[in-house]
């Protein structure tokens, strides 16, 4: 079974929008994005649950999302696919899922695997274009997956509780972050993460026309930024033995105790 | 403007978030509001709508789609928003509605902003209000081209009724076949078992960061020093830590006691709608840069293990207990 894993690199600790370009401030480090590292984690599973199969990480991002891309081999996924190219830059849902299925119709894998969200954008909802766009089934928000006889069994919560739902593969899952602890990389997992293979492509290699990639593909666009509404005083404190009486006092204050 | 709101429904009744869209779609949009019921047996159903200011309701009623999954309805709604030259498509969050929204979004090529808080219209243009980086910083986000379609933040819109009715106007389904291969084996009910907490007026909620199910009798100890009941979050609920009715959010419960003490919970969006009107927010958390930070009231970097029993020693001392 091939597995395809999307992953996505997103700025490391709190993010800023540039005021300018008003898109994310990708300028300082880069981190896996940590939703995805339970996608990875699934897919190592299965792998190996399966046997003979092989786990192929698959992103689009700046060249240096490379760096990512290594976390999540040193953690155990085989090889890695980045789709990087300037003309890329600024791409909504609509942009990146195009350039998202070309890449992964090129793989042909078996299941395509989903974080819960990108961390910086909160979408949680890629993997359903992505589906759309490969004509293949989805199940997302997978708190548990299941792999036999050439299908996949998903529970997931929704507002009423948990639904299982069944889909035959290829498919196409995205799961929650409930679903696995996922494994911190070996010192021998980093060492080979050096040599897995690591291919850059660019969106001409994928046939992606460039009126449908990135800003131009989108059909979205940020008008202003603003400050949030004001909230009421609110205090913060570090914990120096005395952060329980400092709680009951404030309580007391408010009467709530 | 053409406007559709998807309205989601489960059992026999529509959801209130998708009511509270149309409610907000007609303030916005004028008169021309129409909503659209997908699901088997729904037709009774789609005339509630117009009592919170739908003119029309088209209905796709067919036992193919009586699951609520995503893609058979991004075909139905494909179909319609074309042959009607709808050009703007409104949801409320959901699990199902955020599936379908990005599922039309690819098949038509469509720009979807989601999480809005809002709706405007300035100078003829619509513009959303969406809460950007841990809802740090609010930013105007708007469409290119047609239709567009929103999602709402979960709870942004109270639904109220203007007495109308609505036309009813069935549409076809057609279905392509990668639509219908996944299927429900079990369809979630509603859950009985478990605490009530809407109507507690303290809840101490857990988090993964009380390490383990183990751990939830801290949380419990407090609860019951200040006669509160105990709340969760989703990572542990899916995690069998805790049972589903105590989960507070998005796919939760929403609750407004008049005090909310977070122990070990991030506070991600998903979780904050379902807390955020609580009188007074408490957090202890390990993590400063934590966003839960970001809305509570009065904020504790410190550890679970050591704040919690102390503060249920120091309540329970209190109350002479
Ligand atoms: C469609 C959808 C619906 C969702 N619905 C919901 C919902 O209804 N409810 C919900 O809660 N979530 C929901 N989520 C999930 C949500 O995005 C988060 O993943 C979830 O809320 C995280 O739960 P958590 O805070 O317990 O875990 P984490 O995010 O892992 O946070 C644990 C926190 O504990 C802290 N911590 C660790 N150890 C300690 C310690 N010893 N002392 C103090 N602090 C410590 C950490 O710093 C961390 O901030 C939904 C997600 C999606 C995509
Ligand atoms: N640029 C990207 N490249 C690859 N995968 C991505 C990218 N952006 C998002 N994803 C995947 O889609 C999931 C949901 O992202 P989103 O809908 O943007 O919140 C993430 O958890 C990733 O699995």
């Amino acid at each position: 079974m091939k597995i395809a894993v999307c992953v996505k690199q997103i700025p490391e600790g709190s993010s800023r929008i540039d005021p300018e370009s008003k898109r994310l401030d990708r300028s300082g480090e880069g981190a896996l994005n940590p939703f995805d590292a339970n996608a990875v984690e699934e897919a190592l599973r299965l792998r190996d649950a399966a046997g003979e199969s092989e786990v192929v990480l698959v992103s689009m991002g700046p060249a240096r999302a490379q760096d990512a891309l290594r976390k999540a081999l040193a953690m155990g996924a085989d090889s890695a696919v980045l789709v990087s190219d300037e003309a890329a830059a600024g791409a909504d849902l609509v942009a990146t899922s195009y350039a998202l299925s070309k890449a992964l119709e090129r793989e042909g894998a078996d299941l395509i695997l989903f974080g819960q969200q990108a961390g910086d954008s909160d979408g949680a909802v890629l993997w359903a274009a992505v589906a759309d766009r490969l004509r293949l089934p989805v199940v997302s928000q997978a708190a548990g997956v299941t792999h036999e006889n050439g299908k996949v069994t998903v529970k997931r919560q929704t507002e009423f509780g948990y639904d299982v739902i069944e889909a035959p593969l290829p498919a196409v899952v995205a799961v929650s972050d409930a679903i696995n602890e996922p494994r911190y990389p070996s010192l021998k997992g980093i060492m080979g993460a050096k040599s897995k293979p690591q291919a850059t492509v660019s969106l001409g290699d994928l046939g992606v026309e460039p009126e449908r990639a990135g800003e131009q593909g989108s059909r979205t666009e940020v008008y202003a930024l603003g400050d949030p509404p004001a909230r009421g005083e609110s205090k913060k404190i570090e914990d120096d033995g005395s952060a329980a009486q400092v709680i009951l006092d404030f309580l007391a204050e408010k009467r709530l105790v | 403007m053409s406007t559709l709101v998807f309205l989601e429904h489960h059992g026999d009744e529509l959801l209130k978030g998708s009511l509270g869209v149309v409610t907000k779609a007609a303030t916005v949009a004028g008169g021309d509001i129409a909503g659209v019921v997908l699901g088997s047996d729904v037709r009774a159903l789609a005339e509630g709508a117009g009592n919170f200011g739908a003119a029309k309701v088209y209905v796709a009623d067919d036992p193919q789609l009586e699951a609520p999954l995503s893609q058979p309805r991004v075909d139905v709604l494909a179909q319609l928003i074309g042959d009607q030259g709808i050009d703007t498509v409104l949801f409320a969050n959901s699990v199902l509605a955020a599936d379908v929204a990005a599922g039309l979004a690819a098949r038509l090529d469509a720009g979807l902003n989601w999480d809005l808080v809002d709706l405007t219209q300035e100078n003829g243009k619509l513009v959303g209000k969406r809460p950007a980086l841990q809802d740090s910083v609010y930013v105007d986000v708007g469409w290119t081209s047609e239709p567009r379609l929103a999602l709402f933040r979960s709870g942004s819109f109270d639904p109220s009724e203007t007495g109308g009715s609505a036309q009813i106007e069935d549409v076809e389904v057609v279905l392509e076949e990668f639509s219908t291969a996944a299927r429900m084996v079990d369809q979630a009910h509603e859950e009985s078992e478990g605490p009530s907490i809407e109507d507690a007026p303290v809840i101490v909620a857990g988090g993964r960061g009380l390490g383990g199910p183990e751990n939830f009798t801290l949380v419990e100890q407090l609860a019951k020093a200040l006669g509160g009941a105990v709340g969760a979050t989703r990572a542990v609920v899916d995690a069998g830590w805790y049972p589903y009715a105590t989960q507070v959010g998005q796919t939760g419960k929403t609750v407004s006691p008049k005090l909310y003490i977070a122990c070990g919970i991030s506070g991600a969006i998903q979780h904050k709608v379902g807390m955020q009107s609580s009188g007074v927010i408490v957090a202890i958390n390990k993590d400063a840069n934590a966003p839960i930070f970001e809305f509570a009231d009065l904020g504790v970097v410190g550890d679970v293990h050591e704040v919690v029993p102390r503060l249920t020693e120091l309540v329970k001392q209190r109350k002479g207990g």
